[in-house]
């Protein structure tokens, strides 16, 4: 029982990781309707930024405190994402607008290998480490419950707990800002919101700007966890099957989903895995989201799909 | 002026249908195939061969199987590779396990082997569209690069998780010079490419259009959709199965499941996009495209570095590389959303008036 509940524990965990990466997913796709596959690049483009400039800064000024220098990369690398952000509004979806979704998609695609390789041309391909002070060892829990208690490790707790931080930082500006409520009329209805006043382009490149600053905190984390290296741009491939389980258009879905999608694969890999050889986390995932989507085909929580001749 | 079809009268429903009706076509396209059989053989050395003729063949046929499902069909895959790898993998296993297998037999097989595994992973699009299904078939992807490399059964038990085969043996002819291999992916890609065509302009290819266009609007006018589109993706999985046994037994001759990775399945929706979907032509032109670019671009890097006196390391040409390749593909969506192939139909009708136009 004490192991199974540390599975859970630590599925829901990675499941609140994953909706941090899903969540960029469903903004860009609520506001532009562009499935966005650029997402994980940006996730390793931030990841990069962060790591390389809490090198370098304390190198260029001379500070010694890693608390100030990480605080600098961190705005640092919040100006590199926005200038991404306006940069791919500029350059691409101003010229693609009213494209069908397969071109939007593989445009995403043609960024993210820019994204790519920029970003391994300028900050370098080896792994580098971000170190923001997220503390490391594990922590026993319930020890009075349970013989042994539960092994949870502090890291996780407090990723999640940044997790859930931010999502509520974003229902609050979406719901209760000007700019949110402009964001939400935009992925309504794009002509009824163009036609009330509302600056499309300016709208794009915000909702842009906002997923750039959950990639980088996803990339941060992440980029603790495992380091800041190329293999964090397949986390996005982790991340689809969380957002088309939750629906494409649902914020709440995208963390409902990413807890089931961690649960699911922690159980898998552990109750399941040894039976058949292992490895099944990943496809595992997009077969429980797609058992989920023949039943409900636009996802648990996205907008239902009403066909009209 | 040479390319106009003023004054030619068709008299019979036959000569109206046939699959080029305008002459200038047919004989430009007769042209291109007797050029490529029997000119091109003596006019490349081997390293074109090996890397650019024979992949530029391989790739359009499966750039030809996910025309058929994308391009025809509607209906978004993100798991070509995947079919890919299920055709190699089937054609290795029905060679070595089934003694006397002819290898054309093999490659066959595991075409149709990867039909049925297609038609399998066809199921959700019955119920599921768009990007959903986009998503949904990664699954496929994601399944079988697992199995192939987990399920020992598939690789013989290969301790390396790498399989060979030996030169194939086609009614006695044995496929082993790169010439030889040239040829015999022709052969392949111009039969399936007719049978392509034909399939689009009859009455499967109706039904895909009608599907695509519309599902709902085509199952009112009495087009099981159930059919249309399972047939779409067996069909296109049965291409991507051939395509991938030539690709592993006659491109690499010893193959791994990174073979036919997810890039595999990007690359091949470049293709069809760039090239342009809904277009049997378009399939060429795209992977003409996707195989040639990252030479063209590995060979040119490193002169224009010398020209500014820069020394380019092999991985910023990688970088780069990647860099330019996203870049481009953007731009040429930008450009051109409906791909190359619309380019060439446009071209196509000016030729019609020039040197007159007006």
């Amino acid at each position: 029982m004490a192991f199974f509940l540390e599975t859970l524990l630590g599925g829901l965990m990675s499941g609140m990781l994953y909706s941090l990466v899903a969540l960029g997913f469903v903004l860009i796709f609520k506001a532009s309707g562009v499935f966005n596959f650029a997402q994980g690049a940006m996730v390793l483009f931030a990841a990069l930024s962060m790591a390389r400039f809490s090198e370098w800064i304390p190198q260029w000024l001379g500070i010694d405190n890693l608390f100030m220098a990480n605080v600098l990369a961190f705005a640092v690398s919040i100006l590199v994402m926005f200038a991404v952000a306006w940069l791919v509004e500029r350059l691409v979806l101003r010229h693609l607008v009213n494209q069908e979704g397969a071109t939007l998609l593989m445009a995403t695609l043609g960024i993210a290998y820019v994204l790519d390789g920029v970003g391994q041309t300028v900050f370098g391909s080896g792994i580098y480490k971000i170190d923001v002070g997220m503390p490391k060892e594990p922590v026993m829990m319930l020890e009075s419950v349970f013989e042994g208690g539960i092994l949870i490790n502090k890291e996780d707790f407090v990723a999640a707990f940044i997790s859930a931080l931010l999502v509520v930082a974003l229902s609050i500006f979406f719901q209760k800002t000007s700019t949110g409520r402009a964001l939400r009329a935009v992925a309504d209805d794009h002509q009824a919101a163009q036609s009330i006043g509302i600056p499309l382009n300016r709208i794009w490149v915000i909702v842009w700007c906002v997923a750039g600053i959950t990639a980088l905190v996803a990339g941060v984390i992440w980029g603790s966890k495992l380091g800041a290296q190329f293999s964090l741009s397949t986390v996005a491939l982790r991340a689809l099957p969380v957002v088309i389980l939750g629906g494409l258009t649902s914020v709440p879905g995208a963390i409902i989903g990413g807890l089931i999608i961690g649960v699911g694969e922690k159980l898998s890999e552990v109750y399941l895995g040894p039976y058949v050889g292992g490895g099944i986390e990943i496809w595992f995932a997009y077969m429980l989201a797609l058992v989920f989507l023949l039943f409900r085909p636009q996802g648990l929580f996205g907008e239902k799909i009403i066909d009209r001749v | 002026m040479f390319y106009r079809e003023n004054g030619q009268f068709k008299t019979s429903y036959k000569s109206d249908q046939q699959i080029f009706p305008i002459p200038q076509d047919r004989w430009a396209i007769f042209a291109i195939i007797a050029f490529a059989f029997f000119a091109i053989p003596f006019m490349v050395d081997e390293y074109l061969f090996r890397a650019i003729l024979i992949p530029f063949l391989i790739l359009s046929l499966a750039a030809l199987g996910v025309n058929i499902l994308v391009g025809y069909c509607g209906q978004i895959t993100l798991g070509a590779g995947a079919f890919m790898a299920v055709g190699a993998y089937a054609a290795y296993n029905f060679l070595i396990r089934v003694s006397g297998m002819p290898a054309l037999g093999a490659i066959l097989l595991g075409g149709f082997t990867a039909a049925a595994v297609g038609i399998v992973f066809g199921i959700p699009s019955l119920r599921v569209r768009g990007l959903y299904l986009a998503v949904a078939t990664l699954a496929a992807q994601f399944f079988w690069d697992w199995a192939f490399l987990r399920v020992k059964w598939f690789t013989n038990d290969a301790s390396s998780g790498s399989v060979s085969v030996a030169d194939i043996d086609v009614f006695g002819w044995i496929v082993n010079t790169p010439t030889d291999k040239y040829l015999f992916c022709l052969g392949t890609l111009v039969v399936f490419s007719f049978m392509a065509k034909n399939l689009v302009r009859g009455n499967m290819g109706r039904q895909w259009m009608a599907i695509r266009d519309m599902d709902v609007a085509a199952t009112v006018i009495g087009i099981r959709p159930l059919y249309a589109k399972l047939s779409a993706f067996a069909v296109s999985s049965f291409y991507l199965g051939v395509a991938g046994a030539l690709w592993g037994m006659i491109n690499l001759g010893s193959w791994e499941p990174a073979a036919f990775s997810i890039d595999r399945s990007f690359q091949l929706l470049f293709m069809v996009i760039i090239g342009g979907l809904g277009a049997i032509a378009g399939s060429f032109f795209g992977a003409a495209f996707i195989v040639i670019l990252p030479i063209f671009l590995n060979q040119i890097l490193p002169v224009i570095g010398g020209l500014f006196g820069l020394e380019v390391s092999i991985a910023l040409v990688s970088h780069v590389e990647i860099m330019i390749f996203g870049a481009l593909i953007v731009f040429f969506l930008i450009v051109e959303p409906h791909g190359i192939a619309r380019l060439w139909s446009t071209g196509r009708e000016k030729l019609r008036l020039w040197p007159f136009p007006h």
